[in-house]
């Protein structure tokens, strides 16, 4: 059960994982996710799935190396198992033809919009992707987002790929040249997300984004992921992870990410320390 | 058999005492506090049963242990076949001896007690239990024919584990979906190590997958599967106990800030993630210099003595009523006070106080006074004008109860549920308003305890074999 099946690198510590879950590829829609634990002292995390292969059975998750788990997750090999992976879980993306869609990742969040994107082409919308990252090196799924979006437009924080900016640049442009546009999706670090919402605001435009909580059991049980929306608490595991993007209080959900700072990094450090001392034993 | 009765005329010995780790020492650590009867105290506190006539203790448990007939079998030093007798209707004997509050159930209408203490009925359970255990002679009650019927038993705690051992023996075939990745329900992520050994749930778990249940974890019914394709798959009936799993928080300014957690996040990460060993397991779980938790129940007492072994230098009790009015085991409470535990009485929060980084550093409280008794008979906390003051602190856990999590809920259209969104549900037959489908334990009372909860579990498996017997709805 949760067998790696296979596994690639897209960007510098940025791995892709397809995973054996037939259960949840069957039930899973866009916009959902899992929570995995890799082995019997793990924490769970949250991770969106980024597509699905219904037939084999196969989900598809993309993880970035930001902790301890993460990075031991991208030691994991094909024929290597998960010890738990539980879902789908959350709402799935209200998908429909709105018309014109632009739908924004930031950095490995691209992994996040990407299935929304493709759910949004197939009910046959106009699909405008932006992909950002800090530099060229971590740009993930460039060619599968091309394959399916009518425009698509990078940028790089350093101008090594793409246009050089910030993906609201991208999006500023878009809007000031006078393209009609029905909705923005967004998905990558909160601060994006904050300034495309505040940027479409502005022009009027409905915004979903898909808030990246910590959770622990992602099914409403503990309340770690809750959000302010529009002034009122919601929990991102199950009335999310998509809100309204005009309405979400970003400094809130960056202030409650952080909250394990100090202990994800002894964790990180005190494992790189064992992985050091394990490679000077050999 | 002829019965040896030599009439004792001899003084009755008083109640035994069970033995705890000291205060001290177990503020400190996570391991078990009550320290379980030696059998000698055992024989003794068993030879204080006067066997009477008409006892009223079976009747006064959920499950209807037969209470007299295992406590002969204590006194005549029959340990694992007392504990055996107890199984007979009760799966999960180590676990009641620990958690039920038997001052409100067996031992409160035990005729002792109307003279003299009563009959420590649940430290002998747990004796029993326990002895048969280490005895390594846990023996699986045979089972009987194969019905050829499937019941899916949605939930792992102790309704859910009860209906499907009850169910199991009668020769159905049963599965639990569990959500998380342990079974146990609120028994793993709930309740803390030091009052219910996590290696005592799976031994007793365990010996329900040997009466032959089947149990999937990291099943989320209503997401992974619907209790609708349980039908289409062959299944004949369907057990909710769902549990309450869905936390109150208070609907006041700052609520969201860092470092306030619900009592259900705080005891889960301890719990089921031991986040009490990190960085040994990965899970953090951060108490600062001074804890605070409001309210007042077992909850509450499970989440303080938890933040106090957890090392927070001040652990506080905020609760707006009295500690008369306290839901709380006395037990509990006791214990909390004894390793420390400050007691803040007629105070109740009003706002929430955060520093630059949006982490709790205090609270704005109001005095309370107790004004006439409300619905549930105790005396109404009523807020004195113009007594709000700060009080500080940095961490800050959410113990006021909680509700009926509507994630599986939502998905099944037929399904009635009460204003409050628990489950409307026979209390003797556990229908629901769907057919095929019963429920029971905290997702059809409010949060309530373990053995009522169990006694749901035992109700349900009669009224399920006799749906497939008569199948009449």
């Amino acid at each position: 059960m949760n067998q790696i099946i296979d596994k690639k690198r897209l960007a510098e510590g940025i791995n892709l994982f397809e995973i054996e879950a037939p259960l949840i590829a069957r039930k899973r829609k866009p916009g959902q996710f899992v929570i995995i634990r890799i082995d019997e002292n793990g924490e769970r995390i949250p991770l969106t799935i980024a597509d699905v292969n219904k037939e084999k059975g196969i989900i598809t998750i993309v993880v970035q190396v930001v902790g301890k788990t993460t990075e031991h997750l991208g030691t994991l090999s094909p024929g290597d198992s998960l010890l738990d992976v539980v879902g789908p879980l959350g709402q799935p993306t209200h998908i429909e033809k709105f018309g014109t869609v632009v739908a924004i990742g930031g950095g490995v969040g691209h992994a996040v919009c990407f299935p929304i994107a493709k759910g949004m082409k197939d009910a046959g919308n106009y699909l405008i992707t932006i992909v950002g990252a800090r530099t060229k090196g971590l740009i993930i799924l460039e060619e599968e987002t091309k394959k399916f979006s009518d425009e698509f437009y990078i940028t790089t924080d350093d101008g090594s790929y793409g246009k050089k900016g910030l993906v609201t640049d991208q999006l500023k442009e878009l809007l000031e040249g006078g393209k009609k546009i029905d909705l923005v999706l967004a998905a990558g670090p909160a601060i994006m997300m904050k300034f495309v919402s505040l940027m479409t605001k502005e022009y009027g435009i409905k915004t979903i984004v898909s808030l990246n909580s910590i959770m622990v059991d992602g099914t409403g049980m503990c309340g770690v992921c809750r959000v302010e929306v529009g002034g009122k608490t919601k929990f991102a595991c199950v009335d999310g992870p998509e809100f309204d993007g005009h309405e979400v209080n970003y400094d809130l959900l960056m202030k409650r990410l952080a909250t394990y700072k100090e202990e994800e990094k002894l964790a990180y450090d005190r494992y790189m320390q064992k992985i050091k001392d394990k490679g000077k034993e050999m | 058999m002829v019965e040896k009765k030599k009439k004792k005329k001899k003084k009755r010995p008083p109640r035994q005492e069970m033995p705890r780790q000291d205060p001290k020492e177990r503020r400190m650590n996570f391991n078990e506090v009550a320290l379980g009867f030696s059998e000698e105290t055992a024989v003794i506190e068993a030879s204080r049963c006067i066997g009477c006539p008409k006892p009223e203790c079976i009747d006064g448990c959920p499950v209807f242990v037969d209470i007299p007939e295992f406590i002969k079998l204590v006194q005549e030093k029959k340990f694992v076949e007392a504990s055996k007798k107890i199984k007979e209707t009760n799966i999960l004997p180590a676990i009641c001896g620990r958690v039920c509050p038997q001052e409100t159930q067996c031992e409160i209408v035990c005729v002792l007690s109307k003279i003299d203490k009563p009959v420590a009925i649940g430290r002998l359970e747990r004796f029993v239990a326990d002895y048969e255990a280490a005895a390594g002679e846990v023996e699986i009650p045979p089972k009987s024919e194969p019905k050829g019927k499937k019941v899916a038993v949605v939930g792992s705690g102790p309704a859910g584990l009860t209906v499907a051992g009850e169910l199991a023996k009668m020769g159905y075939e049963v599965i639990i979906f569990e959500a998380l990745h342990k079974p146990g329900g609120v028994l793993v992520y709930g309740i803390p190590e030091f009052r219910l050994p996590k290696a005592i749930v799976a031994r007793e778990v365990d010996f329900v997958e040997k009466l032959g249940v089947e149990l999937k974890t990291n099943f989320v019914v209503g997401r992974t599967v619907t209790v609708e394709e349980f039908f289409d798959q062959g299944y004949g009936a369907v057990f909710l106990g769902l549990g309450a799993g869905l936390p109150w928080f208070l609907n006041l300014p700052g609520i969201n800030l860092v470092g306030i957690y619900s009592a259900n996040e705080f005891l889960t990460r301890s719990n089921l993630m031991k986040a009490y060993l990190f960085p040994e397991y990965d899970t953090p779980l951060r108490v600062g210099k001074k804890a605070v938790v409001i309210g007042g129940g077992n909850v509450a007492m499970d989440s303080v003595r938890t933040a106090l072994r957890l090392g927070a230098k001040e652990t506080h009790i905020i609760y707006r009523r009295s500690r008369k009015e306290m839901p709380a085991r006395e037990e509990e409470i006791e214990n909390a006070e004894a390793e420390g535990v400050i007691f803040d009485f007629l105070v109740n929060p009003v706002e929430f106080l955060g520093d630059k980084e949006g982490r709790v550093c205090g609270m704005k409280l109001i005095r309370m006074e107790l004004g006439e008794p409300d619905e549930s008979g105790r005396r109404r906390p009523v807020p004195i004008e113009g007594s709000e003051f700060v009080y500080n602190c940095d961490t800050v856990v959410i113990a006021i109860g909680q509700g009926p999590n509507p994630l599986a809920l939502s998905t099944m259209k037929d399904l009635k549920l009460n204003k409050w969104g628990y489950i409307v549900a026979d209390i003797e037959t556990c229908k629901t308003s769907m057919k095929g489908v019963f429920a029971g334990g905290d997702i059809v009372t409010g949060e309530a305890t373990v053995i009522e909860a169990m006694g749901f579990g035992w109700r349900a498996s009669i009224a399920i074999d006799k749906y497939f017997t008569t199948g009449e709805w």
